[in-house]
């Protein structure tokens, strides 16, 4: 099965973290006084193939452990979802599958 | 002092240190290739400056887990002496053989400039030679230099005098102004509790020549001959 994370590594909130700050600072300049605080981080999609969601999960977390993210500075959180497509989900619009099997095959021209 | 100077894929200041261990101190020195796995001829490695890797995911991420880092780990439990060096220090903490992490620099700014240490002990290898409260003037030139541990960390590495150097004024105060990146209480560099493994991101390296403005950065280097001396007595 493959699976694709999503990982997300910010600086913890103990951490000062100047990006943050910086980019703060911009949005104050541009007008936008609402902002209180802006914390950088780092995104990262790992896709990996595992047998169940469960391996998979536990793989991405020593990942992060070992090397994503370091534990000195840095939290991070892991979104999990299976990659593989699935023909039966996804098409709330209610149409029937059956255009993309006529396709250029005459379906499109008038009766 | 048989020395070693690992590169890595994107290491710019093994040349520098080169020069510095071979040219001016006249200790033989050579380069080790970071797919090296032994150490054995070695007393002293150095871990140079540069970007490694391309300081891809964190600065020294990726070259904690070049082949030539389980060698180092070892050459440095069994008190081998080891010098990490801005990016070197970087990756001494990455593979946990210091304590603490590098953040970006508190100004966001690259700083490449002068700077003034204090010497805050001389116990360890490569402060020997130097008396505490000794002044070095010595260049630094990174991004990412801000010393950062946690409070419990920062309380054990000064209680046992595992603070090497700090930023300072001319006269050697301490000051905010002094500090060129942010670094918690000034910090410049520190040891681990034996004293054989020391991480700085000022480079002595580019001070061991007056025509470069400063030979400051020869004591930290004759300290390392002082210590091996001293061992093999």
């Amino acid at each position: 099965m493959r699976y694709r994370a999503e990982v997300f590594v910010t600086l913890k909130q103990v951490v000062n973290d100047p990006e943050g700050l910086t980019i703060r600072g911009g949005l104050h300049a541009l007008g936008f006084d609402s902002v209180t605080e802006v914390r950088a981080g780092k995104y990262l999609v790992v896709t990996l193939d595992e047998v169940d969601t469960g391996q998979a999960r536990a793989r991405v977390e020593e990942m992060a452990r070992q090397l994503l993210a370091n534990a000195v500075i840095e939290d991070y959180r892991i979104e999990l979802k299976p990659e593989s497509p699935s023909p039966a989900a996804g098409d709330s619009r209610g149409q029937s599958p059956s255009p993309l099997v006529g396709d250029g095959r005459g379906g499109a021209l008038p009766a | 002092m048989k020395t070693g100077i690992v590169v890595f894929p994107g290491t710019w200041s093994d040349r520098d240190c080169a020069h510095a261990v071979s040219e001016v101190l006249g200790q033989p020195a050579r380069y080790v290739d970071h797919r090296e796995d032994s150490l054995d001829d070695l007393e002293l490695v150095i871990l140079p400056g540069g970007f490694s890797y391309g300081d891809y995911l964190r600065c020294g991420a990726i070259a904690r887990f070049a082949p030539v880092m389980e060698a180092v780990a070892s050459f440095a439990n069994r008190g081998g002496l080891v010098l990490g060096i801005c990016n070197g220090f970087q990756i001494l903490q990455e593979a946990r053989l210091l304590p603490g992490a590098l953040l970006r620099n508190a100004s966001c700014e690259f700083r490449c400039e002068w700077v003034n240490l204090r010497v805050e002990q001389s116990e360890s290898a490569f402060t020997l030679d130097c008396r505490p409260g000794q002044l070095l003037r010595i260049p630094i030139s990174h991004g990412e230099g801000n010393f950062f541990a946690d409070p419990q960390t920062l309380e054990v590495i000064e209680r046992n005098g595992q603070v090497v150097f700090r930023y300072c004024a001319p006269d050697g105060r301490v000051t905010a102004e002094a500090n060129p990146n942010g670094s918690l209480r000034n910090i410049a560099g520190i040891a681990n509790a034996r004293g054989n493994v020391v991480g700085m991101m000022p480079h002595p390296e580019r001070a061991c020549e007056a025509l470069l403005g400063s030979v400051d950065g020869l004591e930290v280097f004759r300290s390392a001959i002082h210590a091996l001396r001293r061992v093999a007595v």
